[in-house]
């Protein structure tokens, strides 16, 4: 495939392109709903080693078929041969880490590298026969996306179809087997079962796109976009359609931009697509996404701190009374930059007001301020009359939960504690106290 | 002095298992097995950055490219896994697959400039390692035996100086962390060994066979031993063992079917014995394998049949019910369920023990079986006493928990079982328990 215009390849408009496009695309939604799967239920890597075990049987199946007279090069034969030992790995891991009491990873380490490393030593034999050179078995390893006709296609699209609707089929029963394993079994799921058919969607995924992307890269495609989908969202099948759309956005996007650059190979550009795709999500996503979770963080800490200034203003002086700096720095100790630039934050949100003498809480701020201020002593005096803590040790304890007693649990305390309307004295002098 | 072609490549072959070895135990250990993988398919990118920068095949660049992009591969894991809360195996599959797809990306680019094929980087090219040699102190080796090497000594100096360390941060971090023996730095350190490890053996062998050589000797010897100076001394045998075997496969195995003149790649069978030896050792293994496993179960099912068919004469003999010929092994096929051909062979054993005579098909207990029997039974009504007076277990469940713990009830614990039920003498049913033989 030469050079080719940017619109055309996006539109479809050449036949064969459209085919891989489309392929590829279908392959992307299959691999993603799947992946979700593989990755809730801890299972991602399992799919490397199916992939891996496939090579065995795309040659042995090769090698069969010539013994029986044919040419070997029947593409249904092929992956068929692939389908056979991808499961029988799939099979093996768990026996094998039944029998044998050793870690997981450890077994798949040895599945996946005997498995692979027959399936080369088959290869070698393969490619001694005279035919055996020109049967492409070697495009099953890195793909060859490019020289993808109808009847590729054709096994993408249907294999995606019969994958997706299980998977829907079965999303409820699927839910409970990645969420709450013993609950299902408890209900009377089929839990081995289902585990059964799961790996069986797998390895239908890796050997529909062994052709497409390779072997060695299949699992990308399986595992990325359910991580990149994590960051989302937490739904089940949120994370499916998230998973699904990105594996499809990959796959168009990789198969169009490698078809515009014949030297690019179609499945490491999905694969590095796919790797875009989960930095951005990472960055980005709205639920999990580290920009996110630092913009959460970063909101809690500045309500922590305006809670310590405005507690502080009430413990310095009656409402309505000018509190200088000097008395705030007596009261906590403070980093005079972080000090100075809550006081203008809150005298910006107008809880506090500022004067020539020093600031004074507005109405707004002394509502606040009493909230914190009582949800503090009434944690101080749970601590000292229900958990035996000295009075001098409760202060500490008392200014790492404040910010965090909801409605409830403040009622709760009141129940317990009984303070009255007014707010409880401090069990403990006011002055210099640790940041 | 020369080797012959065979030799060296088996040479190559023993000394790159055994570099793989020795990290790959520690790496197993600790549950990491799979990190092998991931850093020897990582490597492709600093490779071919390596030769972007030099522009030759034989350079530091490459090596140096490679060992970095194997370590970037191992943090970017952990960061995804720590910081960003993606699961540790979904973590390695994302960061190593990209860097594979991006290697195989600047690869393409630069097939056209210098010669490397991207199927070399997975399964090596042995059998091109004996073409190229150096001569050292007049012995003709291969050249790329050089780095494996130096990195087989670099391990093994680095794992003697820290085995203590090492030992105790793989099996308990918590506790090596209370000694102050910094068990995170200790992980990077194998790590390191790892990435260096991959890069020096990816050339010869190629990443998969390195995966396998880390991993499946490691393995195996588990299997085999518990003491960690011992699996580290099987796994280096193995590795030379599934080397040599491996080799030997390639070149002869396909004659079988094949005919005269056919071979395959050593790397991959090499790849594949490892997978053998692992499933042989895990059938065969002297006290963990399959095989022994079974076999002590079959022998502990025996002996409690034996125990049972004792305990069933003794209670008839009690009752003072005339036994009619054949009841026994009928009543041991129907309670005890044991199967007709056992049955046979339990009562067998027990007239061969001296435990029991028969005459015309009736049985009765010798002074050692009655000795035998009683404290069988004496176990047994104990439990029940034991379990409805203290545990509250209702009389109808008495029979079974009582059944099953009677065969694993020493003397001692009978004893203590005896005071706990203040030498109870009549047992929930209404039966006597027999007294503490002498």
């Amino acid at each position: 495939m030469g050079e080719r215009g940017l619109l055309d390849v996006l539109l479809l408009q050449d036949y064969n392109t459209a085919l891989v496009v489309l392929g590829t695309t279908t392959l992307g939604v299959a691999a993603g709903v799947c992946g979700t799967l593989l990755l809730l239920r801890k299972r991602s890597l399992l799919g490397d080693v199916v992939s891996h075990a496939t090579l065995p049987g795309v040659v042995a199946a090769f090698l069969v078929m010539q013994a029986c007279g044919g040419t070997g090069k029947s593409l249904p034969g092929l992956l068929l041969g692939a389908t056979v030992t991808g499961l029988l790995a799939a099979w093996l891991v768990p026996v094998l880490r039944r029998a044998s009491g050793l870690k997981d990873d450890a077994i798949m380490g040895v599945v996946l590298g005997s498995s692979f490393g027959l399936g080369i030593a088959l290869l070698g034999i393969a490619l001694n026969l005279p035919s055996g050179n020109q049967a492409g078995l070697e495009g099953f390893i890195f793909g060859k996306t490019a020289s993808m006709v109808r009847v590729d296609a054709l096994i993408i699209g249907l294999g995606a179809a019969v994958v997706i609707a299980m998977t829907l089929a079965l999303a409820k029963d699927f839910r409970l087997l990645c969420f709450d394993e013993q609950f299902a079994a408890s209900i009377g799921r089929p839990v081995a079962l289902l585990d059964a058919v799961l790996m069986m969607l797998a390895v239908a995924v890796i050997v529909i796109g062994l052709q497409a992307v390779g072997l060695i890269l299949m699992i990308a495609l399986l595992i990325i976009p359910a991580a990149a989908a994590r960051f989302w969202t937490d739904g089940f099948i949120a994370t499916m359609c998230w998973a699904g759309g990105i594996g499809a956005v990959s796959g168009w996007m990789g198969s169009t931009i490698s078809a515009m650059h014949a030297d690019l190979p179609a499945g490491a550009v999905i694969v590095l697509v796919t790797g875009c795709c989960f930095a951005l999500s990472m960055a980005c996503g709205r639920r999990h996404g580290l920009t996110q979770r630092w913009w959460r963080g970063m909101a809690l800490r500045r309500r922590v701190e305006r809670q310590h200034l405005l507690r502080a203003m009430l413990e310095c002086g009656s409402p309505g009374t000018h509190v200088a700096l000097n008395q705030l720095h007596a009261n906590r100790r403070w980093r005079a930059s972080a000090l100075q630039r809550e006081l203008r934050r809150a005298v910006r949100s107008g809880e506090l007001d500022v004067h020539p003498e020093g600031w004074v809480l507005t109405p707004l701020g002394e509502v606040g301020a009493r909230r914190v201020v009582r949800n503090h002593r009434l944690w101080e005096l749970f601590l000292i009359h229900h958990a035996d803590i000295a009075p001098s040790h409760v202060d500490r304890d008392a200014d790492l939960i404040e910010h965090v007693l909801d409605a409830e649990l403040v009622a709760e305390l009141e129940a317990l504690l009984d303070p009255g309307e007014a707010l409880p004295s401090s069990p403990h002098p006011l002055e210099r106290r640790a940041p | 002095m020369s080797l012959d072609y065979d030799t060296l490549v088996v040479l190559v072959a023993c000394v790159a298992a055994m570099a793989c070895a020795l990290p790959g135990v520690f790496l197993v250990v600790r549950g990491m097995g799979l990190m092998g993988d991931a850093i020897s398919h990582a490597v492709l990118p600093g490779i071919a950055v390596g030769f972007l920068i030099s522009g030759t095949r034989d350079s530091v660049w490459m090596f140096a490219g490679a060992a970095i992009a194997g370590i970037l591969v191992a943090m970017l894991t952990q960061v995804l896994h720590r910081i960003a809360n993606v699961d540790r195996g979904a973590a390695m599959g994302t960061a190593f697959t990209v860097f594979f797809a991006l290697g195989l990306v600047l690869m393409v680019q630069l097939a056209d400039t210098v010669n490397i094929d991207p199927h070399t980087v997975l399964y090596g090219a042995l059998e091109l390692t004996p073409l190229d040699t150096v001569a050292i102190f007049g012995m003709h080796l291969p050249r790329a035996m050089g780095p494996i090497c130096v990195v087989l000594a670099c391990s093994i100096v680095t794992i003697a100086v820290l085995w203590k360390e090492l030992r105790i941060a793989c099996f308990d971090p918590a506790l090596a962390q209370t000694l102050g023996m910094r068990p995170e730095l200790m992980h990077q350190i194998v790590m390191v060994l790892t990435a260096a490890t991959c890069v020096a053996c990816f050339e010869a062998v190629g990443s998969v066979m390195t995966v396998t050589f880390i991993v499946a000797p490691a393995a195996t010897a588990l299997l085999l031993s518990r003491s960690l100076s011992v699996v580290v001394g099987i796994a280096l045998v193995l590795g030379v063992i599934t080397a040599i075997a491996g080799h030997w496969a390639a070149l002869h195995v396909p004659e079988l079917f094949l005919g005269e003149g056919f071979d395959t790649s050593s790397s991959g069978a090499m790849a594949f014995v490892s997978g053998v030896v692992f499933v042989m050792a895990l059938l065969c293994a002297p006290r963990r394998g399959v095989i022994a496993r079974r076999l002590a179960l079959r022998r502990l099912v025996f002996d409690v049949a034996i125990e049972d068919a004792l305990g069933l004469i003794y209670r008839l003999e009690e009752s003072n019910v005339e036994q009619t010929a054949n009841q026994i092994p009928q009543l041991l096929a129907r309670d005890v369920r044991v199967g007709p051909r056992r049955v046979q062979r339990v009562l067998s054993t027990l007239t061969r023990r001296g435990l029991a005579v028969v005459e015309h098909g009736v049985w009765s207990l010798t002074h050692e079986g009655h000795a035998a029997a009683a404290g069988l039974v004496r176990a047994h009504r104990l439990w029940e006493t034991y379990l409805a007076a203290t545990v509250d277990v209702p009389a109808s469940h008495l029979h079974t928990a009582a059944e099953r713990l009677e065969h694993v009830t020493t003397e001692a614990l009978a004893k203590k079982l005896a005071d706990a039920t203040g030498d109870a003498a009549i047992d929930p049913h209404g039966r006597a328990i027999p007294p503490e033989s002498e």
